[in-house]
């Protein structure tokens, strides 16, 4: 199951961050790491991106990217 | 001397410090080569410490510019090292806050930490342990609320006091893990793998302290915070794309709107621009009664070239201040970033951000404040990519053009859906520019939307009004000189000629001035010849309307102004007299004529601003309609002064925002070819039609 397939007020937790460069990187360092919990939040009006949370805060990130968090 | 640079997060109240620090004794200039701020300023309580603010950064691995220059510039890399990096944490997301601290602490600098948004943190019943805190990452930690000063003073204090015993942080044993780790990766495959476990490492690493320090209040699930219960409104399902649009409109009209809400009165953007055209225009009456004794090209000079030309400049300043002080707040707010959240599906597929937006949406009203608005994009490429394109909008400036076009040549076609479909097809041509430049000139890979949503916060009128000042005091000063210049040049052009130097012009002209007495002798004229046939194709290849598209450069509605005055043969004092003879005292006066007395000196003028503006002769130029001789062609002048480049204060503010003359010159060069391709199609479908 990946972060992609939760619906708003659903939660998961990190197994795996797929894929390679820039965005897996990036999505790292704002936290999304292995066993990091995360809520789904919303979905922005048009359908996405989609809006979670994590360590506290808030994140915004698009469905594809969403895709690539493997969830445990 | 202390070198102090401060480092944190976007959104953790960098800037916010920096003003409390510096108050107004700063100075904003960008780093070599890339287009990032960099604002310095110097210290009100100790002169002797400089700050430096480093752009917002989530971490130091250099991926983007904004990373590269906090790396180069902690590290010593980009000129001196700082002495002590004061690195700010919203304690409010202090586990992601930290993870930049870490890093900083990796490279072994001096450094401060400014535990920022306790109020907020407080408010919401969590407990950090500082001093715990302090044992655990071994640097000192001042608690502060940037936003009223608290924590100020202790936090200079701690400074100064690290500036003398330079002592650096404490290396965790994480730092050793971490170097080996990245030292012993080799192939490109390594060095992902390594990445994913330093990541690991060093958030385990926060988690640990974290959970040692801080206690959070146990929340409850159906608690929401403030700031929660605005956001479910605003970014609602249903509602969000409604209310945006509602501020989005709301923002446009308070710059830009003649009725303001629908009250029949000026908006706050036009009724200062109105009050500071008026002043000005005292001020120039004043200064004109004063030199009337010098020669006539003297007094010509300071009137129509450089008090015209700042002018130009006060009259732009109004609407860049209010435009600019309703963004920061939506900046300030945190509103910002849910525009970009809510139009992000629409702008990916531009290859732009949903922030582009609003720089698009003011380029409809004016160009300068738009690309200035610019700068709030997060990536460079976008920044410079919607600069590029925001011109392309059809501005203020641009519809009396289309208003003479529409009522003269295409006098019996539906002139609504001729000026209409100009809207859309700048939106097309920003959309495909955009496209291309995405693609061939950035070659960027695809991007991404991993962004933080602040939290909503009121803006504090502080630093609105900061804001504010910073942009008007900018564009004044960067774009002025340019908008200056380029006005003065092409005053020179257009009123002089070779007969000015050789004393030919003084023997024929009655006041023995040496411009030349009409626009179709001058230099501006000759050039234009020179440069009609490049026009040929578009089906204006004519001077006449090639000296327009310049003039026009000074400002847009100018073309019709000269217009209007190069074809004079058709705006004869006869025409002119037949023309306004049917008109009633009251519309006379209404269309400026004092007291309601036709007055043939002030004719000419009224002509071209109030009634060809509007488009409000169908039998207008007639001359002007053989060098324009089809609709296609039309179409195609219309479109080309539509899309090339921008009146000269919009370039100033191009060149503000992109720094160089090779990339402004490059986005200009961009915006001609654009021009003359897409007039070129419509010369050439028009034509088949
Ligand atoms: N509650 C609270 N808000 C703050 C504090 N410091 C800054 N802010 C607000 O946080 C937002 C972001 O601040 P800013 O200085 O622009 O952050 P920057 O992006 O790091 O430059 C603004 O709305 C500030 O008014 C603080 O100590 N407490
Ligand atoms: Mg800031």
């Amino acid at each position: 199951m990946t972060l992609r397939d939760l619906k708003p007020g659903q939660c998961g937790v990190v197994d795996s961050i797929k894929g390679t460069g820039n965005i897996r990187r990036r999505v790292l360092e704002m936290g999304v790491t292995p066993g990091t919990k995360i809520d789904v939040i919303k979905v922005a009006p048009l359908g996405d991106p989609v809006q979670v949370e994590l360590r506290g805060y808030d994140l915004s990130l698009r469905k594809d990217e969403a895709e690539a968090i493997i969830l445990k | 001397m202390i070198k102090v640079a401060l480092a944190g997060n976007p959104n953790c109240g960098k800037t916010t410090l920096f003003n409390d620090l510096t108050g107004s004794k700063q100075h904003v200039g960008n780093w070599p080569g890339v287009t990032v701020d960099k604002k310095e300023g110097t210290c009100k309580k100790n002169k002797d410490i400089r700050i430096l603010d480093l752009p917002g950064t989530y971490s130091l691995s250099p991926y983007s510019a904004e990373e590269i220059v906090a790396m180069e510039t902690i590290t010593g890399k980009n000129g001196e090292k700082p002495d002590v990096v004061v690195n700010i944490v919203d304690a409010t997301s202090i586990e992601r806050n930290l993870y930049l601290t870490l890093q900083i602490m990796e490279t072994n600098v001096p450094m401060v930490l400014a535990l920022n948004m306790m109020d907020e943190v407080t408010e919401a019943g969590t407990k950090i342990d500082v001093s715990g805190l302090e044992k655990e990452l071994g640097i000192t930690i001042i608690p502060m609320v940037a936003r009223s000063g608290k924590g100020v003073d202790e936090l200079l204090r701690a400074v100064e006091k690290l500036a003398v015993s330079k002592s650096t942080p404490k290396q965790l044993p994480i730092f050793e893990e971490i170097k080996k780790l990245e030292a012993d990766a080799e192939s490109e495959e390594d060095k992902e793998e390594a990445e994913v476990a330093v990541a690991d490492i060093r958030y385990k690493a926060i988690g640990d302290i974290v959970s040692k320090t801080v206690k959070k209040k146990k929340a409850s699930k159906t608690e929401a915070t403030k700031s929660d219960k605005i956001d479910k409104i605003l970014t609602n399902r249903f509602w969000g794309i409604p209310i945006f649009l509602i501020i989005m409109y709301a923002m446009f009209a308070c710059t830009f709107s003649e009725n303001f809400l629908w009250l029949g009165i000026n908006s706050p953007g036009k009724w200062l621009e109105g009050a500071v055209g008026t002043v000005w225009s005292w001020i120039v009456d004043g200064i004109a009664e004063a030199i009337s004794g010098a020669s006539p090209w003297l007094q010509a000079l300071i009137v129509d070239g450089i008090l015209e030309g700042i002018g130009a400049v006060l009259g732009f300043m109004p609407l860049v201040l209010v435009l600019y002080l309703l963004m920061s707040v939506l900046e300030d707010s945190g509103y910002m970033a849910r525009v970009a959240f809510i139009m992000d599906r629409i702008f990916r597929k531009f290859g732009l951000s949903g922030r582009s937006f609003i720089p698009l949406l003011m380029g409809y009203g004016c160009g300068v404040p738009a690309i200035m608005a610019t700068r709030t994009l997060e990536k460079e490429k976008d920044r410079k990519i919607t600069a590029t394109i925001t011109t392309f909008m059809p501005c203020g400036a641009k519809l009396p053009i289309f208003a003479m076009f529409a009522s003269t040549i295409f006098a019996n076609d539906n002139q609504i859906l001729v000026t209409y479909s100009l809207y859309i097809l700048a939106l097309v041509a920003a959309i495909v520019v955009s496209l291309l430049l995405n693609k061939f000139v950035y070659k960027s890979e695809a991007s991404n939307f991993i962004m933080e949503l602040p939290q909503y916060r009121i803006p504090t009128i502080k630093s609105v009004l900061i804001h504010g000042w910073e942009k008007v005091k900018g564009f004044g000063k960067k774009a002025g000189t340019i908008i200056l210049l380029s006005t003065i040049f092409i005053w020179f052009l257009s009123n002089f000629n070779a007969d000015s130097f050789n004393g030919k012009n003084r023997e024929m002209n009655e006041d023995n001035s040496v411009m030349c007495e009409n626009m179709e002798d001058s230099f501006l004229a000759s050039a234009g010849r020179v440069v009609a046939p490049v026009f040929k194709p578009l089906g204006f290849g004519e001077w006449r309307p090639a000296v327009g598209v310049v003039t026009g450069w000074i400002a847009k509605e100018n073309v019709v102004v000269t217009f209007a005055q190069l074809y004079e043969e058709d705006v004869t004092d006869e025409y002119l007299e037949q023309f306004f003879a049917d008109m009633s005292l009251e519309e006379l006066e209404e269309l400026g004529f004092e007291n309601g007395e036709y007055d043939s000196e002030a004719a000419a003028d009224i002509y071209a601003e109030g009634i060809l503006f509007e488009g409000g002769d169908e039998n207008a130029l007639p001359t002007m309609r053989k060098d324009i001789s089809t609709k296609a062609a039309a179409y195609a002048y219309m479109v080309f002064n539509l899309l090339c480049m921008p009146c000269f204060a919009a370039v100033g503010a191009l060149k503000r925002e992109l720094k160089t003359w090779k990339a402004t010159g490059g986005a200009v060069l961009v915006q001609m070819v654009t021009a003359y391709i897409v007039a070129l199609i419509v010369k050439l479908v028009g034509g088949l039609i």
